[in-house]
């Protein structure tokens, strides 16, 4: 493990370089970028494995190094190899290896499909570096460049004004939740003295260290801040639906392994810092946002809507997973999360690519006949998400946040929320699934709809087992993953299953989801295309959900609103005073100038001019003397001779 | 019995001055030309004049230089023709006033 660790940063480097070089080939060369992007991703999974395998036993081990000096302090960078990193990093390179291999056919006709890999690779390779960074600052890195490289992503289609103020929109919204994590980590270090996680005693999360340390609630929320921003918890989540305008494979990405997931995993990471009113605020936050934005999902029509939007609400589940249970609980859901969400978001992308770009659930239907594979996946994605009983991974990791709910100390409202958010869940999975596979196909692209190739279906079906089966690695009678994560070992108890509270908690919320289910298959089972069932009974209330609570409208209408009032009095302050001030002073500099000029021009000038009009004045009246007439010349040196004489003869008395 | 020398004197100042008022007078280049050659004469005349009535007057030194002088005259009076002929190709006339190229 110790040698392991000072290899480790070999993960997150193989996707960089990849990324790095994949910038620099022309963009004619597409088998070599993707065969670059793919294989460096796979010599990820490979080495995150053989990290794994060395923290199967439990135990960290961290390097660190300097990297440069300011005063007498030093900032050091490392990575850090422990159950949290290593099963996030397997997570990690597995998903955007079954993602990159898959884009290798979502993406063949499109002209940028080098930069396209270039991109995918950074992006793995930014999240990589966050899983294993040992530093608040190289977590802060790698964060950041998490984020542009979703930025880059989803505007990838640039030439769409709407992707473009997507991926704008998605930069500013996390850079607000980011800049509260700055802040956090400012104040982390002015407390501590060290921004390394684990330093043999010395690093900010070491126990001893921790215990020593008065840990401010407020540095937690402060990097909680980040995590709301990243995550699309409540009220920044209003980035995430907007990012379906970036190709399918990049949404997959976003929401299973890299963008959304650093959010929770920042938060697991940095769990010894988190006081106990800290962690109500995350539990609380997480609650509200799993149900209000599963009500959302509920009157979308945007196939990649409405899985961003129950992302979006999985993420909260996560959160309080997170708040009230711990760092296992959380972290199970989203490891199982990731697996189907990134099994949903590409199965959307086969259908997607199946009828030809549409994305629109009211223009599809029938689908099942004609894209089985894809179906097939897509229902145990589905099921998973929806948490059907026993054999889909989502029932296990919803049910122990659910439980953890149920014992949290402070407040009951969360628990009930979650089974309210379980419920809207199965439905509005439910009335997608309908609209998209069952019933008759729609006129149009529909109705011509094919199978998307092998390359796309194969990672589908990875995903569709993993989807199912890495519930089982974290069930109440076998908690390996708990117990992995925290150390310790795993018993096998069937018994557990059966335990008084667990059972009634899994017993509701399986009522719940059955009901959702069936409620909804019966509703949009036999529903007409055109209109909602749910319109005709509950207008205006569909019309609010439609709308998604108006949070967009809302911030347009305050915070943009102000924003906008301050640029331009801003504007003004710049174009009026400050541009006033610059302009006098200009004026001034003119007016010396002129005043330089006048003086140079008429008194330097001037008496030159005067010197030189003398000399030539005086010139010009000699030359009339030297008129070329030589008997002139010759009669005056006649007349001078003769001057000269009478001089000479008479003159002498004259001196 | 023999001529005192101011007769010659004065003869070689009217013949000065006869050359002068034609160099000065004349228009014509050839005639200024004969006026320079009368006054050139005017002094020879006054150089022999001062030698015969000087006081070495067996010594032949007078003679000697009025007939270097007179070679460098004739001389001199070659070039100012050849210049004269020169001018009148170049320019058709050869009216003294109307040399008035040298001047600046």
């Amino acid at each position: 493990m110790e040698t392991i660790v000072k290899y480790i940063w070999m993960i997150p480097a193989a996707p960089l370089l990849a990324a790095g070089a994949g910038a620099l080939l022309p963009g004619g060369r597409r088998r070599l970028g993707a065969g670059l992007a793919v294989g460096a991703i796979s010599v990820s999974f490979l080495l995150s494995c053989a990290a794994f395998a060395a923290t199967l036993g439990g135990g960290r081990a961290a390097s660190h190094f300097r990297w440069f000096d300011f005063g007498a302090t030093s900032v050091q960078l490392g990575w850090v190899l422990d159950p949290l990193g290593a099963v996030m990093a397997v997570m990690v390179t597995l998903a955007s290896l079954l993602i990159f291999i898959y884009s290798l056919g979502y993406m063949a006709g499109d002209g940028n499909f080098t930069r396209f890999f270039c991109f995918m690779s950074l992006f793995a390779a930014a999240m990589l570096g966050l899983v294993l960074a040992n530093s608040l600052l190289l977590f802060f890195i790698s964060w950041e460049l998490v984020g542009l490289a979703s930025y880059l992503l989803i505007g990838f289609w640039f030439q769409k004004p709407a992707a473009a103020a997507a991926a704008r929109k998605a930069f500013i919204t996390t850079r607000i939740g980011d800049l509260g994590f700055l802040v956090g980590m400012l104040a982390l270090y002015s407390k501590t003295g060290t921004l390394l996680f684990y330093d043999s005693g010395h690093g900010c999360l070491d126990e001893n260290f921790v215990g020593g340390l008065v840990v401010s609630t407020a540095i937690g929320l402060l990097i909680f801040c980040g995590a709301i921003g990243k995550s699309g918890q409540f009220p920044l989540h209003v980035w995430l639906p907007d990012a379906m305008e970036g190709p399918t494979p990049v949404s997959a990405l976003i929401h299973a392994a890299t963008m959304v997931a650093a959010g929770v995993f920042l938060v697991a990471r940095v769990y010894p810092l988190m006081t106990p009113h800290a962690l109500q605020v995350v539990t609380w936050v997480g609650a509200l946002t799993a149900v209000f934005a599963a009500a959302i999902a509920v009157a979308q029509n945007d196939i990649k809507r409405i899985l961003a939007y129950s992302t979006i609400s999985q993420l909260g589940y996560m959160m309080m997973g997170l708040g009230a249970g711990g760092v296992a609980v959380g972290m199970f859901h989203l490891t199982t999360h990731a697996f189907f969400k990134a099994l949903l978001f590409l199965g959307a992308g086969s259908v997607i690519h199946g009828c030809r770009g549409e994305q629109d659930i009211r223009k599809m239907g029938g689908l099942r006949k004609r894209m089985p594979l894809t179906f097939a996946a897509y229902a145990a994605g589905m099921m998973a998400l929806c948490g059907v009983p026993l054999f889909f991974s989502g029932f296990w990791s919803k049910d122990a946040i659910l439980d953890a709910a149920h014992h949290w100390r402070f407040s009951q409202a969360p628990f009930y929320l979650g089974l309210l958010g379980a419920f809207l869940t199965a439905f509005y999975m439910t009335r997608q699934v309908c609209a998209v596979f069952f019933g008759k196909p729609a006129p149009g692209d529909a109705e011509r709809a094919h199978e998307s190739p092998p390359v796309m279906t194969a990672p589908l079906l990875i995903l569709a087992v993993l989807a199912v089966g890495a519930g089982f690695f974290g069930t109440p009678a076998w908690p390996w993953f708990q117990k992995y994560l925290e150390g310790g070992k795993a018993g096998f108890d069937l018994s557990k299953l059966l335990d008084g509270s667990a059972l009634t908690v899994m017993l509701l919320s399986s009522a719940l989801v059955a009901v959702g289910i069936v409620w909804s298959g019966w509703v949009y089972g036999r529903a007409a295309r055109e209109t909602d069932p749910l319109e005709k009974a509950q207008p205006a209330l569909f019309a609010c959900l439609r709308q998604k609570f108006f949070v967009d409208e809302f911030y347009a209408a305050t915070v943009i609103r102000l924003t906008g009032a301050f640029a331009m009095f801003c504007d003004w302050l710049d174009r009026v005073v400050l541009d006033g001030a610059v302009r006098a002073l200009c004026w001034l500099a003119v007016g010396l100038a002129r005043l330089n000029r006048n003086v140079d021009e008429s008194v330097v000038n001037g008496g030159f001019d005067a010197g030189t009009e003398t000399v030539r004045g005086s010139g010009e009246w000699m030359s009339r003397f030297q008129n070329g007439q030589t008997q002139r010349y010759l009669r005056v040196i006649g007349l001078a001779f003769c001057g000269l004489l009478v001089l000479l003869l008479w003159g002498a008395s004259w001196f | 019995m023999t001529t005192p020398l101011a007769h010659y004197l004065i003869l070689a100042a009217l013949l000065f001055g006869v050359g002068l008022a034609g160099a000065l007078a004349r228009r014509n280049a050839i005639l200024v030309l004969v006026g320079l050659e009368l006054m050139f004469n005017a002094a020879n005349l006054n150089f022999i004049a001062f030698w015969r009535f000087g006081p070495r007057p067996e010594a032949l030194t007078g003679l000697m230089f009025v007939l270097f002088s007179i070679a460098i005259g004739a001389a001199e009076a070659a070039i100012g023709l050849a210049l004269v002929i020169a001018i009148y190709r170049h320019r058709r006339t050869a009216q003294v006033d109307r040399f008035d190229s040298l001047k600046g």
